[in-house]
């Protein structure tokens, strides 16, 4: 493939014309997608209902897409809905992630391993195996519509927990021998001392509950029924059904939903490598 | 990794309890949304559903009975295989094509890579909404295209000849960011010196890509087949937005049809239903303890 002349002694080869033409193949089947929801967020039923549709705003721009989404769906409390779950789920997680794995790690504990083990196997479980119980539970407590009903089940996680604890053990002892030492107990410990020190793994941890929980799909399509307490990702499902013929604003739904998971990529990517491999999560 | 409790025996017990404490609410989350519901999904499954959705009792293994004799079931099985090879294959092979190519050096490299990343973003909603738009028979830009050449109008999700591959296609979409990032991140960790060595023997293009590469990054390949059966076996928005399980079925995999059985329709038929959760769960752990036992071993770990 590569001619060896062109090798340097230490580096990569320089790639050939044939790795560029497959990247831009490769390229354009992944970001036409991509294109498409933003430029079609953007386009006029002339463009998009016509035959062959257009690939561009041929009849000018329709930015009125994003107004007629958020009048159509109460777009605008699912927002609020979504963040807050999102917000409890994460802020719950990050919480009860750091505690155990404290004790995991600094604390001495009876059966560590059993405990241990048992907070692993909970990643063993789908949740969809469990969540007919759960849905019953939820509507049984008349949580159904409620944050609390969307978030309490996923307040604790395995995965967190084992992100942590790795963090966690790579600290120094005699960082915190020295504190004991000066006389900081296990909770000044934890909160002036380590957690501000492990501040990369709680901010990947922290990025990977908030991805999650914001981009959940089956748990709040059952534990929602009200349109104006359902979380946008199931507005925007509906109002493709809703209304078909406006792709235009089906589009600037999808695009007002992927707004923050955007930016959380685009910005977060190191943190999000981070907690890559640590788990079966996704 | 412990740090040896010091102070007396009292001390370390009341050490013992106050590391519990901090266990605690993470074990009350798990108590009563991971492990009270397994033992109500095994109990729900041994027992009837009444026509309000209510338990009705004790019947045994009737349920898991019905599921082995029911070619509904069975073609369920069958349409879930099928989705997890269709998407789990072709998103690995397209993410390890582009990491690879990714690898050499390659201008505008960093806008390639978070361009290749961008599907992370979108949820199961968002993507199969726009999935949806492209797919649209009548005024879908994938017809729109295909009519450039002269092909007719696909009707790429009600065909029952096509809709499994068409969902795929959506899924595998959905997966290569991922896929990306983990292959990448296991390439960019490779050992420069025994890469170098390969090339001063003359490894190079393919043979080096094939010979040593690949080898090295097995682990990363092996977890990702592991991760991405599992993800793929829980896969339910695209089938729910896209095809409702249809057309006749065709794309009802097993989670969509736990859905359908206990919550479409009002249908409430939980005892079924926790049957087929169990039948989930079941084949979820085989697949765990097949990474853990049995095939790990055979993987090159450096």
């Amino acid at each position: 493939m590569s001619d060896p002349s062109r090798v340097r002694r230490t580096g990569r080869p320089r790639a050939n014309l044939g790795s560029y033409v497959v990247l831009g193949l490769l390229f354009l089947v992944v970001c036409f997608p991509v294109y498409y929801g933003l430029v079609g967020s953007l386009m006029g039923e002339r463009d998009t209902n016509s035959f062959p549709p257009a690939l561009w705003p041929v009849s000018g721009l329709h930015p009125e897409n994003y107004g007629d989404a958020l009048r159509i769906i109460p777009l605008g409390s699912q927002y609020l809905t979504s963040v807050l779950q999102t917000a409890a789920i994460t802020v719950g997680q990050l919480v009860t992630s750091a505690l155990a794995a404290y004790a995991f790690v600094f604390l001495p504990l009876r059966w560590r391993a059993f405990w241990f083990g048992l907070f692993l196997s909970t990643m063993m479980i789908p949740f969809e195996s469990i969540i007919i119980p759960n849905y019953l539970l939820i509507s049984s407590l008349g949580l159904k519509d409620t944050i609390a009903g969307l978030a309490l089940p996923f307040l604790a996680t395995g995965f967190g927990t084992f992100l942590l604890r790795q963090s966690f053990l790579s600290f120094p002892v005699e960082l915190r021998d020295a504190a004991r030492v000066d006389g900081a107990g296990h909770v000044r410990f934890l909160c002036s001392i380590l957690v501000p020190l492990s501040r990369p793994s709680l901010a990947a941890l922290g990025i990977w509950s908030a991805l999650s929980a914001w981009n959940m799909y089956f748990w709040p399509l059952l534990a929602t029924e009200d349109p104006r307490h359902q979380t946008i990702q199931i507005g925007i499902s509906q109002l493709q059904t809703s209304d078909s013929d406006s792709p235009g604003m089906v589009l600037a739904g999808v695009m007002l939903a992927l707004f923050p998971t955007l930016l959380l990529v685009v910005f977060g990517q190191r943190f999000i490598v981070r907690g890559l491999t640590a788990g079966a999560v996704k | 990794m412990t740090v040896p409790a010091t102070g007396a025996g009292s001390a370390l017990r009341r050490h013992g309890l106050a590391a519990f404490a901090y266990l605690l609410p993470a074990l009350v989350v798990f108590g009563v949304f991971v492990f009270w519901p397994l033992v109500k999904s095994v109990v729900l499954s041994v027992q009837g559903t009444d026509i309000l959705g209510d338990p009705s009792g004790w019947v045994g293994l009737v349920n898991y009975g019905k599921l082995f004799n029911d070619p509904d079931f069975a073609k369920v099985l069958w349409v879930t295989f099928g989705f997890t090879v269709l998407t789990v294959v072709p998103s690995i092979a397209i993410a390890l094509l582009a990491a690879l190519l990714l690898q050499g050096r390659i201008r505008g490299i960093r806008f390639f890579r978070t361009a290749f990343a961008l599907p992370f973003a979108f949820s199961v909603a968002t993507a199969s909404v726009i999935f949806g738009v492209l797919y649209n028979p009548a005024s879908g830009v994938l017809n729109g295209m295909l009519s450039h050449v002269g092909v007719d109008k696909v009707h790429w999700l009600t065909d029952p000849d096509l809709a499994l591959f068409s969902v795929s296609g959506a899924t595998v979409w959905m997966e290569i960011g991922y896929n990306l990032l983990v292959l990448s991140a296991g390439l960019g960790a490779l050992p420069e010196d025994v890469l170098e060595a390969a090339r001063l023997d003359g490894a190079h293009g393919w043979r080096l890509q094939r010979s040593i590469v690949m080898p090295l990054i097995t682990p990363q390949l092996f977890f990702l087949v592991v991760v991405g059966t599992i993800h793929s076996l829980q896969s339910f928005g695209q089938i729910k937005i896209l095809t409702v399980g249809g057309p006749e079925g065709r794309t009802t995999t097993l989670v969509y049809s736990i859905y359908e059985q206990a919550f479409a329709n009002n249908n409430s038929n939980y005892g079924y239903a926790s049957a087929q959760a169990m039948v989930l769960l079941l084949v979820v752990l085989v697949i765990t303890a097949l990474q853990f036992g049995v095939l790990e071993r055979k993987v090159f770990y450096r």
